[in-house]
């Protein structure tokens, strides 16, 4: 650490702020002079540059996935001395981020479809993606009991609002609606939806009792199998195409050796037997 | 391609939103301004600040608290139920109360700036000849503050049609009545629709440039500072 304190480009640049010194940093008036305002600015940008390490991977992780992957993140770093450092999102703002030069090394993408996109394209490494987990879809209430026989409970229509991630950008959003077309609802429920762009939001308008219903992942509510907080109905994967998320590693990782551990690492079988505990299926 | 009804459903909800904000922003900013330009009180500087507020904190703060307090079990959501309208998140009212939060500096700051500009003197002056305050506050003042309320105005009104965060935390992505524009923009882009969101990012650009150019443009030309 002590190291990246003294840093190349950062040294550089405040270096030469102080040789400069003695020319006046304001003006009489008391403004910062133009052009040393931008210097000055243009330093304060540069400064992070000083920090990237060597044996970090930049991951980009779909928002159903932040519980568990946060817990396999420390053990990956534990095991391995990698460090995995997590951004969490919508899967199609990071295929527009990464297509545009965003520094992500791997994807845990939430759907199957993404980082194909992203291999045909040249973003991702051919070859590198597998199904890491299977998403399972659970329509839930923060009030426990509220949720016994879901689709009785749905063609009640007892409640103002259901939440569902957006069907058009999110998996599960779209594992959703097919449940709902499925049980014949998705017309007579239509005015009652609300859409969170991603599975976190949603899971956040049922959470805080704005939406009293709503389809999110069972790995936001679930540890060890078991639902932990309010009530559910898992919706069987035979009434819902099936919500298998992908890993790839994205060219940027291509040479980094912590990209390529952490993919190994998704698929070895303690982690897998965790990945199973959130609430997820296997492939 | 051009504009289809999706897109142009949108563009409708956020002239509503942005009107009806600008609208209930004018009523209670103009008697905050007024309050602010006036008073020796001590609680000037707290309330100032609270009314700044929004320019500084990111808009995700904002709608959290927002998405809480209005919910179920938050005060503002309590309130609402006791009067029988039920909650105000995902609902275009819900989207006003957030509006207005969110522009409410836009709005107060310009108009206290021009209340402070007029000065004791024309109040004064229209004292001496017995007029009552409604009629100083008409007669002189509205017409003295002209610019500020036309700045007001217009940058309440941009202010709000570039609305996104707020509106993502509240609005559930309802079409017609909490999809706005930038939301869908954001919608297109993570749906990897770029054509159709260049569409209207690219208009909103255009009409953002145009409301500033206007704006700054008048003030030029008049030499008047807001």
């Amino acid at each position: 650490m002590p190291a990246q304190t003294e840093a190349r480009p950062v040294n550089h640049s405040s270096a030469k702020l102080q040789y400069d010194a003695p020319q006046p940093l304001c003006t009489e008036r008391g403004r910062m002079h133009p052009s040393r305002a931008l210097r000055y600015a243009l330093t304060l940008l540069l400064l992070p540059l000083g920090n990237a390490l060597a044996a970090q991977v930049q991951v980009a992780v779909a928002s159903n996935f932040t519980a568990p992957m946060r817990e396999i993140a420390s053990r990956f770093e534990r095991d391995t001395g990698h460090q995995a450092r997590l951004a969490f999102g919508a899967t199609g703002k990071f295929y527009a981020q990464i297509r545009n030069g965003a520094p992500f090394e791997v994807l845990l993408s939430a759907d199957d479809t993404t980082p194909g996109r992203l291999e045909q394209e040249g973003a991702a490494i051919p070859g590198s993606r597998f199904t890491y987990a299977v998403g399972r879809l659970v329509l839930w209430s923060p009030t426990a009991g509220l949720v016994q026989d879901g689709p009785d409970l749905l063609r009640k229509g007892d409640f103002r609002h259901l939440a569902m991630a957006n069907p058009k950008t999110a998996p599960y959003g779209a594992a959703a609606l097919a449940t709902l077309e499925h049980l014949g609802l998705d017309d007579t429920l239509r005015g009652r939806l609300v859409q969170g762009e991603n599975i976190a939001q949603t899971h956040q308008f049922v959470a805080s009792g704005n939406a009293q219903l709503g389809f999110i992942a069972l790995s936001q509510v679930a540890k060890d199998g078991r639902i932990t907080t309010g009530s559910g109905w898992v919706v069987p994967t035979d009434i819902h195409p099936a919500i298998r998320q992908e890993a790839v590693l994205l060219t940027r990782g291509q040479d980094n050796p912590a990209a390529r551990a952490l993919l190994d690492y998704l698929a070895q079988p303690q982690i897998r037997a965790l990945i199973q505990s959130y609430g997820y299926g296997l492939e | 391609m051009a504009l289809d009804s999706v897109a142009l459903a949108a563009i409708w909800l956020t002239f509503k939103l942005a009107s009806v904000t600008t609208l209930v922003l004018l009523l209670i900013g103009t008697p905050i301004a007024w309050w602010l330009a006036r008073t020796t009180s001590r609680m000037k500087g707290p309330i100032g600040a609270v009314v700044a507020l929004p320019l500084v904190l990111p808009p995700t703060v904002l709608g959290f608290y927002l998405l809480v307090a209005m919910g179920p079990n938050g005060f503002i959501g309590q309130f609402t139920q006791s009067l029988g309208l039920g909650t105000l998140p995902f609902t275009f009212a819900g989207l006003v109360v957030g509006s207005v939060f969110y522009s409410l500096p836009f709005v107060v700051q310009p108009l206290q700036n021009a209340f402070e500009a007029i000065g004791e003197r024309p109040l004064e002056a229209a004292a001496t000849l017995r007029a009552g305050p409604w009629d100083t506050f008409f007669s002189v003042v509205l017409p003295l503050a002209r610019p500020g309320f036309i700045t007001a105005s217009i940058l309440g009104f941009a202010h709000t049609v570039g609305e996104f965060g707020v509106v993502l935390m509240i609005g559930g992505n309802i079409p017609g009545q909490t999809r706005v524009v930038s939301v869908q923009i954001y919608d297109h882009v993570e749906a990897m629709e770029y054509a159709q969101a260049h569409w209207l990012a690219g208009g909103m650009l255009l009409f953002s440039f145009l409301v500033l150019l206007v704006l700054y443009g008048s003030r030029l030309k008049q030499g008047w500072r807001g």
